[in-house]
């Protein structure tokens, strides 16, 4: 792998193409953000599928492999099936869910039938249309690049511009539309603007895991920050570096596409982000309940030494270390530590209770009236 | 026609039966985008399964692969009950990742597995027929027609045995539980079978298209029915109908039967969103504009039964008050007046009494949640005329 | 009786999917009253409000808010949704989501700065949520999420508040300081529109109330009309079982 890394920096071709994963992984994953928020996860994925039939149309009109062509064709394509699923759901009983698998399935299954029409085409080239099943990045070119460059900072420049309006209303469009925000319009622009991210990435990753791409930098990023500039720029950067590691592990070796290996690394980022990020993750969640139980058990220890000390007229008065023995939180290691920590002090055979537990106690027991 | 094109056209509509049966209930509990995390997801039990057997009909690979499938199931619903990420993410990131996990196993290995991606996006009908069990040297057909056979057989026995269930579970989860009836197990139940038929399927239609054929004929019947029993009826009609129609369409074309499929149940999906009776985008727009009239007119008659004031009643204040444009307050007063609901003079609008007679009753059938009664109120008094 | 009109509905209609939930309103609402709308289950409360702040599109009816149409006195207008309507895992903290209180009148593409900063904290100062302005939202308790939300209102510096089930779900100690709150803002002469559920305590806490259920029963000062007519015609007979919910 770092061979392939250093590839990077020294191919011309290949560091063409890095640049171009790495934008569309930073574009996919800022974009991907508003996506989840939305709570349209899913939308990424019938969108992507519905752009096959534009794309295989393009291509049977134009009859080249021309970039820009099919990528008009996909985002028509696309914009008509997230129109129709926008349509289904508002005009009829149909839920969300089934909207979008019926249109993510017929429209492939479309794009499926044209396709049978270009393999009978007689010079077909046809390898030219697989990659965006799965993708290539290989077949990235320059202008590829300067055109997702643009993009790219056409976007950014528009959700900078409307930050502040795309954050209320992401939140709360009720209350957004009641001080004046045209809601309306900046949904359609997020919509638009996912719309252009996925067909963007079609050429790499494919329109079968191209919704991946922009889910799994979102979920990651919000597992390290509560705040959505931050979310939005992690996602970036964490799309950015599955782009950049899927096409040097996929350049490494010729037969595996693309799309699966980009994937397969924005999953790890997932995986470790669920796991390992304070706060939010599964270790600490795990750590800190642990935590709770002990110093709900010391709390218990504690009690007890109080009640054995406050019978005696000296609260510090010394007990026998035997008189815990049919306690259950009490062990010869948690009496040391206790001793460490300043809760007791033990002489010989004999503890006795420290201020700081006799007020503690005391504390917690007159907040618990 | 010669047999081989007909024993297709049996494996398509079998496969259609089963998914539209499954879709119904999918459909129904709102899990149609489950249908299409199972398919991409199995593939990877798939490629495992066909690494060992090197039969895409075996058994032992279609457990795998629907054992995958619920996997996936389990693996999303952990991960929703963390609350780490939305619940339609957590289907979102899963699937992809299994799927590029098979894509990347056929791939790496692809000397080894005589596995093509596209049989697994596209299935093989075409070449199911040669695939033949023969015992004995008796031909006994199609090894996948046996296969997707027994697993309809499968799915009309248990539909059969839990309908009761399965339709409790469906509509009212809690009162499921309250009757005793696992909602948890009903739901792991219908997995499991999902994804057998999934895998099933998959060999004949392949991974994206057998979500068209789970989804789209149980849809088009939800727009139809909201009787269930009429609906599992419909849908499997739907299903098998198109399944033929899209062979023969393919036939014709000499395209992918599969996609062909997917387009026919497109189109009927178009026809059907357009044109259903009740349901249809036409049906609704002649009845929301009837109701709007209806509502607007009902609103009208209790405005003018409220107000003794004159000027609350003057033709020209309807524009201000009820904030109506021009027309539509023309359109309306003619429409009342021509009904004999209003009376109109010197300008000032009051009811006739069978206007007050349909207005307090219409009111009251609202207040009482029995809209219905209105347009039986509606015909009677107008009848009378 | 009181001079200005704040809130002024006539004659709406509003159906969804072509079924009313509102026949034929009228309503004034006059300037420094403290009003509850009470009304049972599906009565058309939250529809009332939402139609007044031009959420929703009437079928028949019309809204001025001090005269004019809601849209052009906008800036006048405060509202508080249902705590429930937004996705409190959102990434943002509790300052944010008060500093939202200030972009209605900062209008579009500009950012909010220093001057909106103090005045959300202020805001917040007011609900006693100035040692929780960083915290995500998601860890604030609902009773300090529905502060935050009134906050949000406050920052506004609206001469109109309507909101909808402020004290759902809130403990006890939150729901008087928010009382508190609303008192004061009428005492400064402030409109404040509360859909309020526990009738208990309409009472107490309120000098004003409109009595919905689909048509608008009464409207007036509570000590007035706050009877077991008023009650019995909006809850039905059984109202007194609505009364000790």
């Amino acid at each position: 792998m770092w061979d392939s890394l250093k590839l990077i920096f020294t191919d011309y071709t290949v560091g063409v193409i890095t640049c171009g994963t790495a934008l569309l992984g930073a574009i996919s994953g800022m974009l991907g953000c508003f996506a989840v928020l939305k709570k349209e996860s899913l939308l990424g994925d019938a969108i992507s599928h519905a752009a096959l039939p534009g794309i295989v149309l393009a291509f049977l009109i134009t009859g080249t492999k021309s970039s820009s062509g099919l990528l008009i064709g996909a985002f028509l394509s696309a914009l008509l099936g997230l129109f129709w699923i926008r349509k289904i759901v508002t005009k009829t009983h149909l839920k969300t869910d089934t909207a979008l698998g019926l249109v993510l399935s017929v429209f492939f299954g479309f794009g499926m039938v044209l396709l049978t029409f270009i393999q009978k085409m007689p010079d077909a080239n046809q390898a030219g249309l697989d990659k965006f099943l799965f993708g290539q990045a290989a077949t990235l070119m320059v202008e590829d690049v300067w055109m997702m460059g643009a993009v790219t900072t056409l976007s950014l420049f528009v959700v900078i511009l409307f930050w502040k309006e795309f954050k209320i209303m992401l939140f709360d469009k009720d209350y957004a539309h009641s001080i004046g925000i045209k809601t309306k319009l900046l949904d359609a622009l997020v919509s638009l603007l996912i719309v252009v991210a996925i067909v963007l990435g079609l050429q790499t990753v494919g329109v079968i895991l191209m919704s991946a791409i922009l889910l799994a930098p979102a979920a990651a990023a919000r597992q390290w920050t509560n705040s959505l500039k931050n979310m939005v720029i992690l996602a970036g950067i964490f799309g950015a570096l599955s782009g950049i590691t899927g096409t040097a592990i996929s350049a490494s070796s010729a037969h595996i596409p693309t799309g699966p290996v980009i994937v397969m690394v924005a999953a790890v980022i997932v995986i470790i982000s669920l796991i390992f990020s304070p706060e939010r993750g599964y270790l600490f969640k795990q750590i800190k309940h642990r935590r709770n139980r002990n110093d709900l058990k010391l709390k218990k220890t504690l009690q007890l030494m109080y009640n054995i000390a406050v019978s005696h007229k000296n609260v510090y008065h010394p007990h026998s270390v035997k008189l815990l023995n049919n306690f259950r939180g009490y062990s010869k290691k948690s009496i040391q530590q206790m001793q460490r920590d300043g809760w007791i002090s033990i002489t010989g055979g004999m503890w006795s209770i420290t201020p700081k537990t006799f007020e503690y106690i005391t504390q917690s027991k007159q907040q618990q009236i | 026609m010669i047999l081989p094109q007909i024993e297709i056209q049996i494996i398509a509509a079998l496969v259609a039966m089963a998914c539209s049966i499954l879709g119904v209930f999918l459909v129904l509990r709102k899990m149609a985008m489950i249908s299409d995390a199972i398919s991409h997801s199995i593939l990877p039990g798939i490629v495992v399964g066909f690494f060992i057997t090197q039969d895409l009909n075996a058994p032992l690979l279609i457990f795998f692969a629907a054992l995958t499938g619920v996997i996936t199931v389990i693996l999303v619903e952990y991960i929703q009950k963390t609350e780490l990420v939305k619940e339609d993410t957590a289907i979102g990131l899963v699937f992809p990742v299994l799927f590029s996990l098979g894509i990347i196993l056929i791939t790496k290995n692809a000397s080894d597995i005589h596995l093509d991606v596209d049989a697994v996006l596209l299935g093989e009908l075409a070449f199911a027929p040669f695939d033949r069990i023969v015992i004995n040297e008796i031909d006994l057909g199609p090894k996948s027609l046996w296969v997707i056979g027994i697993i309809l057989l499968i799915i009309i026995i248990l539909v059969g045995l839990f309908y009761k269930e399965l339709k409790i579970s469906t509509f009212d989860p809690s009162l499921a539980a309250a009757l005793g009836f696992s909602p948890v197990l009903i739901h792991y139940g219908l997995m499991t079978v999902s994804s057998v038929t999934i895998v099933g399927a998959f060999d004949a239609v392949g991974a994206i298209l057998v979500v068209a054929l789970i989804i789209a004929p149980a849809a088009m019947a939800y727009l139809l029915t909201e009787k269930l029993k009429i609906m599992l009826v419909l849908s499997v009609l739907v299903g098998v109908i198109a399944a033929i129609t899209g062979y023969q369409l393919a036939h014709l074309l000499d395209a992918s039967i599969a996609g062909s499929i997917a387009t026919i149940l497109g189109l009927f999906f178009v026809l059907v969103y357009l044109f259903a009776p009740k349901k249809g985008i036409v049906a609704r727009y002649y009845r929301t504009g009837r109701q709007h009239l209806e509502i607007s007119l009902l609103s009208l008659l209790l405005h003018i039964s409220r107000h003794r004031e004159k000027e609350e009643r003057h033709v020209d204040h309807l524009q201000d008050h009820l904030n109506w444009n021009k027309s539509k307050a023309k359109k309306l007063l003619h429409h009342a007046q021509e009904t004999g609901l209003i009376e109109i003079q010197n300008q000032i609008i009051s009811l006739s009494p069978k206007g007050k007679e349909f207005a307090e009753a219409s009111i009251n059938f609202i207040l009482e949640n029995q809209e219905h009664r209105i347009a039986l109120l509606k015909r009677e008094l107008f009848l009378k005329q | 009786m009181k001079e200005n009109i704040a809130i002024q509905v006539d004659d709406l209609t509003v159906a969804y999917d072509y079924k009313p939930v509102l026949w034929d309103i009228d309503l004034k609402v006059p300037e420094g009253v403290l009003m509850a709308i009470v009304g049972p289950n599906g009565a058309g409360k939250s529809t009332l409000i939402k139609s007044i702040l031009g959420l929703i599109k009437p079928i028949a009816g019309s809204v001025r808010v001090f005269g004019k149409p809601y849209k052009e006195n906008r800036k006048r207008v405060a509202y508080v949704p249902q705590k429930g309507s937004v996705d409190w895992d959102f990434p943002t903290t509790a300052l944010d989501v008060v500093l939202m209180g200030t972009y209605g009148n900062l209008g579009w593409i500009k950012r909010p700065g220093i001057k909106e900063k103090k005045i959300a904290l202020t805001a917040m100062e007011q609900v006693k949520m100035t040692d929780f302005q960083n915290r995500q939202i998601s860890q604030l308790s609902g009773g300090q999420q529905q502060r935050v939300f009134l906050a949000r209102a406050l920052a506004q510096d609206a001469d109109i508040y309507i909101m909808d089930e402020p004290l759902q779900g809130v403990d006890a100690v939150t729901e008087v300081a928010i009382i508190n709150i609303l008192k004061e803002l009428r005492n400064r002469n402030k409109t404040v529109v509360v859909v309020h559920h526990d009738l208990q305590t309409v009472p107490e806490y309120f000098d004003w109330v409109t009595f919905l259920n689909v048509k608008r029963i009464d409207t007036g000062p509570v000590k007035d009309i706050f009877n077991d007519d008023n009650l019995t015609r909006t809850y039905g007979i059984n109202y007194k079982v609505a009364l000790n919910q």
